[in-house]
């Protein structure tokens, strides 16, 4: 199953690369992975979005919680939470196209950066869901490339990952 | 007062009580060395091989309770001790290991013996720093040791740049530390150890399995006293040996792939199972499905809660440490009106002394022709009256010596469990015998783990280590034999160790002592004699049989009841 996992640790040098050496030392998975420092400047905040069975979950988390820099752990997932992902994709954006692609840029949400005679940069924020249907919405034929940020998830009300 | 880095590096070990440093120096340390010889409070001693500097500290540790401190140059200092930080890695060995680096300024240019220490060692330490403030190193030192002696022990490294030791600051040695994301655990849920002491009292086949936890965390006594208390059966895994006393009647030996029929078949077929310390590893185990198939309750206390679930699902979970935990358990216990059950347990060690006959006990067939190599631990056993500290290297001979050596108190049976390190056992023997002067210390090896560290021959002389090497020679990577005639259709590749060196001239080059034994009759008379040169290093090159096979086995993947006993008995 799909879990959101974050993570408070120290805003160290190498803190990063013990996460990353843990994941592949023990053989788990990571779907994306994203970190930067928070309003503390010396806390970081990672989202890692993983797959496994609840045993494999269960340990992550164990694992992440045992490496020293790690301040305190919370497995998103098992609770109402919510998940964000930024994706910007540069498309084809000829004749009719312009149009079509600027309509369903509206109907999601998203906002176009950057227009040149033959390009549009569009930005979309959401869930990953959202994000694979933009793409799939304007099809894959028109796009010259993406980027997306992997996913940052926060828990709702009162689910508080803090010191 | 300023002092240098250096300086400060030293006064650190001195305010940790640090006894003894072992090590070998290097361009990047040679400012640390500078301030070693400048002080006489914490001695230091050269190894021959950096790997020897850091299986020294952990012997030293492992026959204490301190923590053993090692320091290497940068580079191949480093990459050389990376061994020895992997085998106390995986065997949770409280260390300190203090590597130069090359100066801060040339860090990442591929300067002259520079590799990432920090990043080479992540995968097998418990934390690891790279100093790069002088201001730092006393704070930094003082963390080091607090995180490899506290919670669950293992091995910290500090990475210090040669630039860093040469400059200067004030010492001040921090008092106490905080570390704000690390906070291991001390008393254990007590309720879950209620809910733990009414499963052990409603058991009716009970089985207590203690692992090196129990040592690690001077449990020992704890642990004798639960067992004693409930008339249950315990086992200790090779790494909790001496954990129990092995000649007290409800040990029922060592399990696992060596271990015991009985020991084996408890676990197996136990109703409710409590595990202490230990982690329920493939070696012990065996095939996790063949284990699972026979329902049981499992209580499993661990100073590590990624032990806990890792690899079999726990009914109650206790995270603590093993000594506050196992102070509770016994005082919840000792208050409780309810008694185990005097029929099921009868029953239960019925059926266990059952298992004990079909397993035979240990046994081998003993031969006036040839010498057998548990002839040679049983021989060492009695002429050391069971109370030496016994290190060994990895192969048949350790799963020998952890067999036939009855150990009946921790921290005397000193091997390299996790990793399996060839070449452990010389130079850990080195830290045991200089944290016990006076006591018998014997390092039990083969031909083929000798020769990884032989050079350390070198050391025990500059330091007059009287060290009593027993080396089961029988011209084969055995335990690689046994699994080739096995399980490789007698494919005997590469196991055999043609063109060995004449040990006694080599022992003798060394400025030692070499006796070679070729005889069952000389066995013992050669013991005697080596074992009373007090002051002198005996190597004893046996010529054991090369044939001789390690049974019990539990062959690898199987269950733990699939057990085979023995070829011919």
């Amino acid at each position: 199953m799909r879990h959101i996992i974050s993570l408070l640790m120290e805003n160290e040098a190498g803190a990063l690369s013990r996460v990353s050496g843990l994941f592949s030392a023990r053989g788990y998975n990571i779907e994306s992975l994203t970190v930067a420092p928070t309003e503390d400047g010396t806390l970081s905040r990672m989202t890692i979005v993983t797959h496994g069975s609840d045993a494999v979950i269960e340990q992550i988390t164990k694992q992440l919680d045992k490496l020293i820099d790690v301040v305190s752990v919370m497995d998103l997932s098992e609770g109402e939470h919510i998940e964000r992902e930024l994706m910007l994709v540069k498309t084809r954006a000829e004749g009719d196209a312009r149009e079509e692609l600027k309509r369903l840029t509206d109907i999601f949400r998203g906002r176009i950066l950057d227009v040149s005679e033959h390009t549009y940069t569009i930005e979309l924020t959401g869930a990953r869901v959202k994000l694979d249907s933009f793409i799939e919405a304007i099809g894959r034929d028109l796009i010259l490339e993406t980027v997306r940020t992997g996913a940052s998830g926060i828990g709702r009300g009162n689910r508080i990952l803090s010191l | 007062m300023e002092m240098t880095g250096a300086e400060i590096t030293i006064r650190c070990l001195q305010e940790e009580g640090v006894e003894y440093l072992f090590g070998y120096p290097g361009g990047a340390v040679l400012h640390i060395y500078d301030a070693i010889f400048q002080q006489d409070k914490v001695k230091h001693i050269l190894v021959r091989h950096e790997q020897a500097a850091v299986h020294a500290a952990d012997g030293y540790a492992r026959s204490s309770d301190k923590v053993g401190v090692a320091l290497v140059t940068s580079g191949p200092g480093l990459t050389n001790a990376v061994t020895g930080i992997a085998t106390a890695y995986l065997d949770s060995i409280p260390m300190v290991v203090i590597s130069g680096q090359v100066p801060t300024f040339a860090i990442g240019e591929d300067a002259f013996q520079e590799v990432d220490a920090v990043g080479i060692t992540r995968p097998c330490v418990k934390h690891n720093f790279l100093v790069k403030d002088v201001k730092d190193i006393a704070s930094t030192l003082k963390k080091a040791f607090y995180l490899a002696k506290s919670g669950r022990p293992g091995p910290v490294l500090v990475d210090i740049p040669k630039d860093v030791s040469s400059h200067r600051t004030e010492f001040v040695y921090p008092a106490t530390v905080n570390i704000r994301s690390y906070h291991p655990k001390g008393k254990g849920d007590s309720q879950q150890i209620r809910q733990a002491a009414q499963m052990l009292l409603e058991a009716k086949r009970p089985m207590i399995y203690a692992g090196g936890g129990v040592v690690l965390a001077s449990a020992a006594s704890q642990l004798t006293e639960l067992v004693q208390l409930l008339g249950f059966p315990c086992t200790n895994t090779l790494m909790g040996l001496g954990g129990y006393p092995a000649n007290d009647k409800q040990f029922v030996g060592m399990l696992g792939m060596h271990g015991t029929y009985e020991a084996n078949m408890a676990m197996q077929h136990c109703d409710v199972l409590v595990a202490i310390g230990a982690r329920f590893d493939d070696r012990v185990i065996g095939n996790v499905e063949h284990f699972a198939q026979i329902p049981r309750k499992i209580i499993h206390i661990d100073i590590d809660p990624s032990s806990i679930a890792k690899r079999v699902k726990v009914d109650v979970p206790i995270v603590g440490d093993l000594k506050l935990v196992l102070d509770e358990l016994l005082t919840v216990l000792r208050s409780s009106r309810q008694k185990p059950d005097v029929t099921e347990m009868a029953n239960w060690w019925k059926q266990i002394e059952e298992w004990r006959v079909i397993g035979g006990g240990l046994r081998y067939k003993n031969s006036s022709e040839i010498i057998k190599p548990q002839f040679v631990i049983e021989t060492l056993h009695k002429i050391t009256g069971g109370d030496a500290f016994v290190t060994s290297d990895v192969g048949q001979h350790q799963m020998w010596a952890a067999q036939y050596y009855k150990f009946n108190h921790p921290r005397r049976w000193i091997n390299s469990g996790g990793l399996g390190t060839m070449g452990f056992g010389l130079p850990a023997a080195m830290g045991v015998q200089l944290k016990h002067p006076g006591e018998t210390v014997a390092c039990v090896t083969g031909e083929g783990s000798i020769q990884m560290n032989i050079q350390e021959l070198s050391t025990c002389k500059q330091h007059r280590l009287p060290i009593k090497v027993l080396s089961l020679n029988n011209g084969y990577l055995g335990m690689v034999r046994q699994w080739q005639e096995f399980f490789h259709g007698n494919r005997f590749s590469e196991s055999y160790m043609d063109a060995l060196p004449d040990f006694v001239k080599l022992a003798e080059a060394y400025g030692h002592v070499g006796i070679r034994i070729d005889k069952p009759c000389d066995v013992e008379p050669a013991m005697q004699e080596a074992f009373a040169r007090k002051n002198d290093l005996v190597f004893m090159d046996f010529r054991t049989d090369p044939t001789e096979n390690v049974f019990p086995m539990v062959p690898g993947g199987k269950g733990l009841s699939e057990v085979v006993l023995s070829e011919d008995l």
